[in-house]
């Protein structure tokens, strides 16, 4: 059988960090590759070299064994490759149909855009990819999974031969996984080609028939699923044997810390209740949007929730906003690090003592040898790795840009530390850095609240795990009684014996 | 169905004008007779004109500070050719006008995609320099009626079937933009790139020519007006239309036009004129001074841009269901 | 893991000395303009190099310049205010109306410092507390302002400012040196330090850069914003004072189109327009470029509406050469 699209050779490298080299990949018509590997391992940059978004320094892309080149993403989509990317990039200010047809809107004799066809057209796209609403309502109006499936309408809407899916199942609810899965079916049927990026490896072995491995920008391994195990897949993207991951240290946990009671908001949480001990490490496990975050923001006063009482150390504290918080002795390491985390643009020392420039600083005037003096104390506890202290945080990696940022909340000296995916999309090494950091912080007697998304994290890290579920606790469990299957189970919400084993 | 229609800018703004003109009609009912009413319109047609180009380029994220610069550089051009060369037929000189404004609009437009400054400092610039060159042109002089050719001003009040050409020329342009915001690959490329410049690369537009093409539709109508300006008021000079830019701006985001860009129509930007130009042609009639103009505006701008803020207040993500509350 | 990996790395504070990161800044490009620009002027004109003269050309950019280091933090924030000019138009007003009651020279510094404070305030409550873009709000509070003061004034003029109230604008400190001149070199010490050696200074970064971090850092935007606001109505009310003072008059059209130039002088001074950067410094520079311009083309007969179109294209060339250079470096690296 001969490739829809074949990549040779492919490099792409970015100002301080190598993408990927010599990369090579292969999509046959009727078929689905998986595409497995770690945040950082060079998937999104070889989905963006794909679809146009990115030139690659080197190599050849062959579409039906003729070299090609897609300098826009106008050729790539002319070419017959389109793309579902991760996050969805879509218009919320337009309407459903527009969102699909956007760039090749059917057109009247006159060329002016024909919305009766166009509205049409849509309908039918989003009937064949599982969705039944209305396409000229805004898109703003939907909720993630509906936006989603727009997203694959618009896939759809181009006659593709090479259909890429980066993380399709993220945002979707049960059923619609299955009618994803049964659209992948068809789109086989058709003779697409099919890339399939995912880190679920149940939803990998159900429905791909190839894999890819990279790790570290490279190609680490390709082959037919069906002569692989999980485990050596496992061991090709990360490297290395995956025990001995987690340095969890025995810590005694002590009295209770923070106190959490009766937290409510009007529509995202409600009935939180918990209590955080000395030297615990407590896991906040959820599927994406169960309103972890929301509920971690607000109790350090970014938004306000409408009933509730925290009491740290037995004391009842009202905290009204971040400035407080940090005051107190709570403080938020976020989840979007480019966004409310670290600030680039800025020095990594400049970052590091944002917080605490009230310490370092005399009468209201800032002293740099004091600034260095608390940037190096806690950076070179993390381990970082830069050039220079005054160095742009921007130009770091992304790991390195997390150690700075969790710098900056530990050089406050706090008494609870709440970690939000503290590890999402950082390389192994810098992984481990902040997992081995974490533990002994505990060991030194923080209370640590780790929300994360990843079940070996919380397994592997986590003294006792609350798990949440549409705003609400749905489980609480011990490290002791802890299993995958009862994680994944209290946040999807399953009562009954379902199987949802991987293969 | 209520709540939804007040949610809608372009008819809330419907209602401010219909109460504005009630209000006025209390006391003078001849201010909203028809023949005033159509003269107070004929009267708000050039920045009808401008707003739709200040419009495109808004939903872009951009801005052109530059169109009054832009229109008053054009209007001179304009009169020069009409003194130097009598003979030359009118619509000549109204496509010279029009070139010229888009050559400029293309300026702003290139110095905005291929150098990446930002709109604000390209336009901030290029609005001294134009204005610099009409007196670089003139030497400070002045452009009078009588220097002018009786057919050159005569157009825009030119009676066809009962209205003048000045509101034929701006009813034409809505007609013109309506067709191309709503019905061109062009138009809608304004709405993404304005939206989510991010996914507009994704879509396969390009964000920085779609950007160009806004600029060069501003720098056109901005033309057109150079000409309209001079011959309806007879007279040219390096300061006409001075501060006009803000204006322009004023009926956008009273028109519901977001400033951060992505949102806004065509409806909204001639209501925004209107009400702008209702407020103008009232002032005398209900005797305020019209030195009270500018700080009316200036409220209105402010009410304007709280009650868009408002209306475009994302909800935040609802995660609890109520219906299964346990 | 093995320990050497663990063992801490020695990172050094910084890789570039003083020296070697003033050669590389925006401020060197400026001065070696500024010197250019003198050269140029003193072998143009004989009457350039005159103390006197030099004293008489600060006047053309002192007041502006007061209000640029203000704005310069504003800008730096991510923030805009437009209405600056008309903040001087309602002071001014405001303080020939005074004059009408009677009041002494005290009363209208005080009158002149307040409105601006007030104005101030007014953008600053409408931009922080309600949450509105700047850009549109001061663009609001520009009509506003300069149209409250043509209600009062229409088309007529406050003068009769008492003899004592000249000294602003007219008086000299010591030698060739004015009131407004060593007020503006006061001032960019007081904008240095402010920006550059305090935490309040550090913050206006960090807003700039990355206004929600910076919310999550503890920081309280809103206050620190409004704070930069009060600050320009301040400035603008005391450029009102030296303004109106020197004209000896009111009209409401007073400093019309001021707001662009002190934008422009930021800009020129090597402030971000889109926030996160620029320093006072530089700001300095850029005032001084702008008046040795004006006042070199003045002393060569160039009308003032030419020497507009020298700063238009001044602050577009300043900006998009960099840019320029750096793509040519790249293509020549290839």
């Amino acid at each position: 059988m001969k490739p829809a699209i074949t990549l040779e050779g492919i490099s792409k490298s970015f100002p301080g960090v190598r993408a990927l080299s010599d990369v090579s990949l292969a999509l046959y018509p009727g078929s689905v590759t998986a595409l497995i590997g770690e945040n950082g391992a060079g998937k999104s940059t070889l989905v963006k070299i794909l679809t146009g978004i990115y030139q690659p320094d080197a190599g050849v892309i062959r579409v039906n064994d003729t070299e090609t080149t897609f300098p826009t993403a106008l050729s790539a989509a002319r070419a017959g490759v389109t793309a579902i990317h991760q996050e969805t990039v879509l218009f919320d200010e337009l309407s459903v149909a527009e969102n699909i047809f956007l760039g090749h809107a059917p057109r009247n004799r006159f060329g002016f855009i024909d919305w009766q066809k166009l509205n049409a057209d849509a309908k039918a796209l989003l009937l064949r990819a599982g969705a039944d609403f209305d396409p000229t309502i805004r898109l703003r109006d939907l909720g993630i999974a509906k936006k989603h499936l727009v997203a694959i309408a618009r896939a759809l809407s181009v006659d593709a031969q090479v259909v890429i899916m980066d993380e399709p199942t993220a945002a979707l609810s049960h059923k619609e996984i299955h009618e994803l899965y049964a659209l992948i079916e068809r789109l086989k049927a058709e003779g697409k080609a099919i890339l399939f990026i995912s880190h679920k490896f149940d939803e990998i072995f159900r429905i791909a028939d190839r894999y890819t491995v990279f790790r570290d920008g490279t190609m680490v391994g390709e082959g037919l699923i069906a002569d692989v195990h999980q485990d050596d897949l496992v061991r090709m993207m990360v490297g290395r044997a995956v025990d001995s991951v987690y340095p969890k240290k025995e810590v005694k946990i002590g009295e209770p810390v923070l106190t959490v009671s009766g937290y409510r908001h009007p529509t995202e949480f409600e009935d939180i209740n918990f209590e955080l001990r000395r030297g615990e490490i407590l896991g906040f496990y959820g599927l994406v949007g169960a309103g972890r975050s929301e509920f971690m923001q607000s109790l350090i006063g970014i938004t306000r929730p409408s009933a509730g009482a925290v009491k740290l150390d037995g004391e009842v504290l009202v905290i009204r906003s971040p400035a407080e918080a940090i005051r107190s002795g709570i403080v938020y390491v976020p989840e979007e690090r480019g966004r409310q985390g670290a600030i680039i643009g800025m020095a990594i020392f400049q970052n590091v003592t944002l917080p605490s420039l009230a310490h370092t600083s005399r009468s209201g005037f800032l002293k740099l040898a004091n600034e260095f003096a608390l940037a190096r104390e806690y950076t070179s506890r993390l381990d970082l790795r830069a050039a220079s202290l005054d160095q742009d945080v921007g130009t770091l990696s992304g790991g390195n840009q997390q150690k700075v940022v969790i710098a900056k909340w530990l050089a406050t000296k706090p008494k609870v530390i709440i970690l939000d995916e503290p590890t999402k999309g950082i390389d192994i090494g810098s992984k481990a850095a902040v997992h081995a950091f974490m533990s002994e912080l505990a060991a030194q007697g923080l209370s640590v609240i780790m929300v994360s998304s990843e079940i070996p994290e919380i397994m592997g890290m986590a003294d006792r795990v609350i798990v949440m579920r549409e705003g609400r606790i749905a489980g609480r469990f011990e490290r002791s009684e802890l299993t995958a299957e009862k994680l994944v189970r209290a946040a999807a919400g399953i009562e009954a014996q379902r199987n949802g084993r991987a293969a | 169905m209520i709540a939804k229609l007040l949610k809608n800018r372009e008819i809330l703004l419907v209602g401010a004008i219909a109460v504005l003109l009630a209000l006025i009609a209390l006391r003078f009912p001849a201010f909203v007779g028809p023949s005033n009413l159509a003269r107070v319109y004929n009267d708000t047609s050039i920045l009808i004109i401008l707003a739709l180009g200040q419009m495109a380029v808004i939903l872009t994220r951009c801005i052109d500070l530059s169109m009054a610069a832009n229109l008053a550089l054009c209007g001179m051009v304009a009169a020069m050719l009409n003194a130097a060369f009598p003979g030359l037929s009118i619509p000549l000189i109204i496509l010279a006008s029009m070139a010229l404004g888009t050559l400029l609009g293309m300026i702003n437009g290139t110095l905005v995609w291929k150098l990446d400054i930002p709109p604000i400092v390209v336009t901030l610039g290029t609005l001294t320099i134009y204005r610099g060159l009409i007196f670089l042109l003139t030497d400070g002089k002045w452009i009078n009626a009588h220097e002018m050719s009786d057919a050159f001003k005569a157009l825009p009040r030119l009676d066809l079937a009962g209205v003048p050409v000045l509101s034929w020329l701006s009813l034409l342009m809505i007609a013109v933009m309506f067709l191309v915001m709503s019905r061109t690959p062009l138009g809608r490329a304004f709405y993404a790139v304005g939206g989510n410049p991010h996914a507009a690369i994704y879509t396969g537009i390009d964000v920085g020519r779609t950007r160009f093409f806004a600029y060069c539709l501003a720098g056109a109508l901005a033309g057109l007006s150079g000409y309209l300006w001079v011959s309806r008021y007879a007279v040219a000079y390096v300061d006409i239309a001075a501060g006009f830019e803000l204006d322009i701006i004023a009926a956008c985001v009273i028109g519901g036009i977001s400033i951060a860009g992505g949102i806004g129509s065509v409806a909204g930007a001639v209501l925004g004129a209107l009400f702008l130009g209702v407020i103008k042609n009232a002032l005398p009639v209900i005797n305020i001074s019209p030195f009270a103009q500018m700080a009316i505006s200036g409220t209105v701008i402010i009410i304007a841009v709280a009650v868009n803020a408002r209306a475009e207040r994302r909800k935040g993500r609802v995660i609890l269901k109520k219906a299964e509350a346990v | 893991m093995a320990d050497a990996q663990l063992s801490p790395r020695n990172i050094p504070d910084r890789l570039e000395g003083r020296g070697a990161r003033l050669m590389k800044s925006w401020e060197a490009l400026l001065i070696v303009v500024a010197t250019l620009i003198f050269l140029g002027n003193s072998l143009a004109s004989p009457y350039f190099l005159d103390p006197w003269n030099l004293s008489d050309a600060t006047f053309n950019f002192t007041e502006k310049a007061m209000i640029a280091f203000a704005m310069a933090l504003v800008i730096i924030s991510g923030e805009i205010d437009l209405s600056v000019a008309s903040i001087i138009a309602l002071a001014s007003t405001a303080m020939g109306y005074a004059v009408q009651l009677g009041a002494d020279t005290p009363a209208l510094v005080a009158i002149g410092l307040g409105v601006g404070l007030l104005c101030g305030a007014v953008n600053g409550l409408l931009i922080t507390g309600l949450g509105l873009p700047s850009i549109v709000v001061t663009i609001g509070t520009m009509s506003l302002f300069r149209g409250l003061s043509f209600i009062i004034l229409g088309d007529q003029a406050f003068t009769g400012y008492p003899e004592s109230f000249a000294w602003f604008g007219q008086g000299y400190v010591w030698w060739v040196f004015s009131f407004e001149f060593t007020l503006f070199v006061l001032l960019a010490v007081v904008y240095g330090v402010l920006l550059h050696k305090t935490n309040f200074g550090r913050v206006v970064y960090a807003i700039g850069n990355n206004q929600t971090a910076a919310l999550f850092s503890g920081v309280r935007v809103a206050r620190v914003k409004f704070t930069l606001f009060l600050l320009t109505g301040l400035m603008a009310g005391l450029a009102s004072i030296c303004l109106t003072s020197r004209l000896g008059s009111t009209r409401p059209s007073i400093a019309l189109g001021w707001e662009l130039e002190v934008v422009t002088m930021v800009v020129l001074g090597g402030v971000n327009i889109l926030g996160g950067s620029g320093t006072i410094p530089g700001v300095v520079l850029a005032a001084l470029i702008m008046g040795m311009v004006t006042f070199g083309f003045g002393l060569l007969n160039v009308p003032g509406i030419v020497m507009s179109i020298f700063i238009g294209l001044l602050l577009i060339s300043v900006i998009a050469l960099p840019i320029l250079w750096r793509r040519a470096r790249r293509r020549l690296a290839h």
